[in-house]
């Protein structure tokens, strides 16, 4: 790889000189501001009252962008900001999963804040550079790379013509010109999108961080929402951040051998407990896809059914059998988990790379549900290569598996045709119409830019140009707020409903995963009791986000004795060593009870900001219909026992000689009920009114009642 | 179809058909609970992993098949 031949190509368009000074308990106090359009840097400081408030990670993302942004500012305004932060707690190596970085940008999908949680290394060394977030407005002329190098104390904006666009390519190649030798590519990680961001609205970010063992470049995705499409209106090309190396304590925390301790046990457990429990470091979150298909939880078929006989084809079983096994896959060091596995050696059979030797970087859970059953594809070596694509091209595999799904359910019901695909058949099961329809998307052309403008798009253009049925389409097209559904169903679970559309940034499940607690285990039968697992969750998860941390060591192993515990959902255990964790780090002296405080703010915060810009009330947190239960007589009668079931014992109508639709009519009508039950339950528990707007004794209660909020819900409150 | 004449056991609040010598391994293969990390609680006693095979359930149980939170 002629790197320096590439190198030379650049051109120099700002260097910035820093001190780079010593992190204090957690922080630098300090953010990295750079405009593209003037080509300017400049330093911020970061006030008591922003790490009181809004503590780091996300809460600094949402702080920033509010700021930075207007209420009407749209994804792609210049002024529209990408901001990464990794939070206090991000950056330690002695307890597992401590190294993500929280992505906050305007979402093209939403047109709200979105917000990802990503590993990698690029957050923990933005830290160690000397930043608490970096924060990039503007737009460049032309594409451009940010190098953030820690070691020099400087930050570059240079035009970078000639790399590669692909971020396969592109984190391998920015990797080997900025390491000094291969010992120091360790030390280097970078950011980038794809060639796929350019033309669609479900563009991704790939953080990278180089194994060692494997003298391999790797990346995690910053999936959601579309901020690699945000990334490329911009002109980034990448970022790059480079470090002299990691030692034991960067962050400088307050109490190192507490951290220790925790880090110790938790290590144990996954020891003794990880091969009886989830099988994380075998597998990683893909265990899930033989359990969701027992359950009727993994979606098929645009999240008609919940289960399929072929599931057998693309099970964990099959999958571990790609994933290399006995090396540690850990994307921050010490995390003893150790999940993202990786399919080596694979030769994709289609797109510009057909033929080539590549690395496929999972597929986890939610790729090979949503590229695969939910698509009708049940084929090992396909999901690869679509994984592959996705990563590579720089698009969101969730969105992707839910939008084509959705196209294609369009097409079996004749809604597009031949004419409107180029000539794809759109069949559930077509592998070679889900591949054609990715290099489609990287090359900017054909039906493929269509169903790269998401779901909701594509139901705008259908009703609007092909006189679709718009009802029919708001009913199984599967987004919230505009971001698509990831894959779980909800139909039998209304608080895993609320889990979805009661989001702040659309249905993702990274703010309550309640299915088993509410559908199978029945231990929250009651309105209140789901509105209490609505607040107490969600607000727990938040605190991840504004941490650096990742969600599963919290629960993806639990201690022996969990079960013994008062409550065993909250795994207890490892909720103490969080807040040990997070004391010991900062110094403070939080407990349990203050974590979710903490996350509280954030999270009021960030539904006000959602209503700042024209959202955030009831309307907005309606589901589609196909979410919360049947739409189409073929889906009531898969699961007709069920539904009759239900009919004459829960609803108390006896479903013997009523007609088909009426059937699905009394269904609809009660299962739409409940959901309005729970909004109202759950905004009162979170302390919202019935519009689903913060109170303003609320805000007061929690110590949120920032002037600005309190002007913003005041236009909403009456 | 659960008859009145039948006995029965309540697994998560569901009524199932008891069987001759019924064990908690034999109630998580009726109701198809695959999932591995599980706490049950057979008439309020909880059930060790290593016993799942001989516990015997009796008629009238109430079952509990707790499914810890995992993925998502
Ligand atoms: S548990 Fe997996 S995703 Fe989380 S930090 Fe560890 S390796 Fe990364």
């Amino acid at each position: 790889m002629d790197v320096q031949g590439l190198k030379s190509r650049h051109t120099l368009l700002k260097e910035y000189a820093y001190t780079r000074g010593d992190i204090d308990r957690g922080y630098n106090n300090r953010t990295l501001y750079v405009n593209l359009s003037e080509n300017s840097v400049a330093e911020k400081p970061v006030s008591e009252e922003m790490k009181e408030k809004f503590i780091g990670g996300k809460g600094f993302g949402l702080r920033l962008l509010w700021d930075g942004t207007k209420p009407n500012t749209k994804w792609d305004d210049p002024e529209n900001e990408i901001i990464i932060s990794p939070g206090p707690v991000a950056g330690i190596t002695q307890y597992s999963g401590c190294g993500k970085s929280l992505v906050v940008s305007i979402s093209p999908l939403t047109d709200l804040v979105i917000d990802c949680n990503v590993g990698g290394y690029f957050g923990p060394y933005l830290k160690f550079s000397g930043f608490d977030a970096l924060e990039i407005q503007g737009k460049a002329a032309r594409d451009v790379i940010l190098v953030i190098d820690g070691t020099k104390g400087t930050v570059c904006i240079e035009e970078a013509p000639e790399e590669a666009q692909d971020s396969h390519i592109l984190a391998e190649q920015l990797t080997e010109m900025y390491a000094d030798d291969e010992t120091d590519k360790r030390n280097v990680s970078v950011v980038s999108a794809g060639s796929a961001a350019n033309f669609t609205r479900i563009g991704m970010l790939n953080f990278s961080w180089y194994d060692a063992k494997r003298k391999k470049v790797r990346i995690k995705q910053a999936g959601r929402g579309g901020i690699g499409t945000v990334f490329r209106d911009k002109n980034i090309k990448a970022l790059v951040v480079k470090i002299e190396g990691i030692a034991s304590n960067l962050n400088h925390v307050a109490d190192l051998p507490a951290i220790q301790e925790r880090g110790r046990r938790f290590a144990r457990e996954m020891k003794e407990l990880d091969h009886l429990q989830a099988h994380m470091k075998e597998v990683g979150t893909a265990h899930l896809m033989e359990i969701m298909n027992d359950y009727d939880l993994l979606p098929v078929h645009n999240f008609k059914y919940g289960a399929h006989d072929d599931t057998v084809k693309i099970d964990s079983h099959h999958l571990k059998k790609r994933f290399t096994q006995g090396i540690p896959d850990g994307c921050w060091v010490g995390c003893m988990m150790s999940c993202c596995k990786i399919a080596e050696d694979f030769k994709p059979r289609t797109g510009p790379y057909a033929g080539q030797v590549v690395d496929v970087e999972g597929p986890e859970y939610e790729t090979a549900a949503g590229v695969g059953a939910n698509c009708g594809i049940f084929d090992v070596d396909v999901l690869l290569e679509l994984n592959f694509y996705c990563d590579t091209y720089g698009i969101d595999t969730i969105s992707f598996g839910t939008g084509i799904a959705f196209a294609m359910e369009c097409y079996e019901n004749g809604i597009i045709d031949d004419e409107i695909t180029g000539g794809i058949q759109l069949n559930f099961g077509n592998a070679e119409a889900s591949l054609e329809l990715i290099h489609q998307m990287a090359r900017g052309e054909g039906f493929g830019v269509t169903v790269g403008q998401g779901v909701r798009q594509m139901k705008r253009i259908f009703a609007l140009e092909y006189d679709a049925n718009a009802q029919f389409l708001q009913d199984i097209g599967m987004e919230n707020k505009g971001l698509e559904y990831s894959q779980y169903v909800s139909k039998e679970s209304l608080a895993q409903q609320g889990g979805y559309a009661m989001t702040n940034k659309g249905p993702q499940h990274d703010e309550a995963w309640l299915i088993f607690m509410d559908m199978v285990n029945k231990q929250i039968p009651t309105f209140e009791d789901k509105a209490e697992a609505l607040h107490y969750f969600p607000m727990f998860r938040t605190w991840f986000g504004l941490m650096g941390l990742c969600k599963l060591p919290w629960n993806d192993v639990e201690p022996e004795d969990n079960a013994e515990q008062d409550e065993p959902a909250k795994v207890p255990e490892h909720v103490d060593n969080y807040v040990t964790v997070y004391n010991s780090v900062t110094g403070k002296n939080i407990d349990k009870r203050e974590l979710i405080r903490q996350s509280e703010r954030v999270y009021n915060f960030q539904r006000v900001f959602n209503l700042r810009r024209g959202y955030g009330r009831r309307e907005h947190d309606a589901q589609p219909y196909r979410a919360a239960g049947p739409v189409t007589m073929e889906e009531y009668e898969s699961r007709l026992e069920r539904y009759d079931q239900q009919m004459k014992e829960i609803i108390g109508v006896d479903p013997e000689g009523k007609t088909p639709e009426e059937k699905l009519a009394i269904t609809r009508e009660y299962r739409e009920g409940l959901y309005e039950k729970l909004l109202d339950a759950v905004y009162k528990r979170r302390g919202w009114s019935r519009d689903g707007i913060p109170t303003i004794e609320h805000l007061q209660s929690i110590g949120m009642d920032l002037p600005e909020l309190i002007d913003t819900v005041k236009l909403y409150l009456g | 179809m659960v008859t009145s004449k039948k006995a029965t056991i309540t697994v998560n609040g569901r009524i199932i058909e008891w069987e001759d010598g019924m064990t908690v391994k034999r109630v998580l293969e009726v109701m198809n609970y695959t999932f591995r990390m599980l706490v049950i609680k057979v008439d309020d006693r909880i059930v060790k992993k290593d016993d799942y095979a001989s516990f015997p359930i009796p008629t009238g149980a109430d079952v509990k098949v707790i499914h810890m939170v995992a993925g998502g």
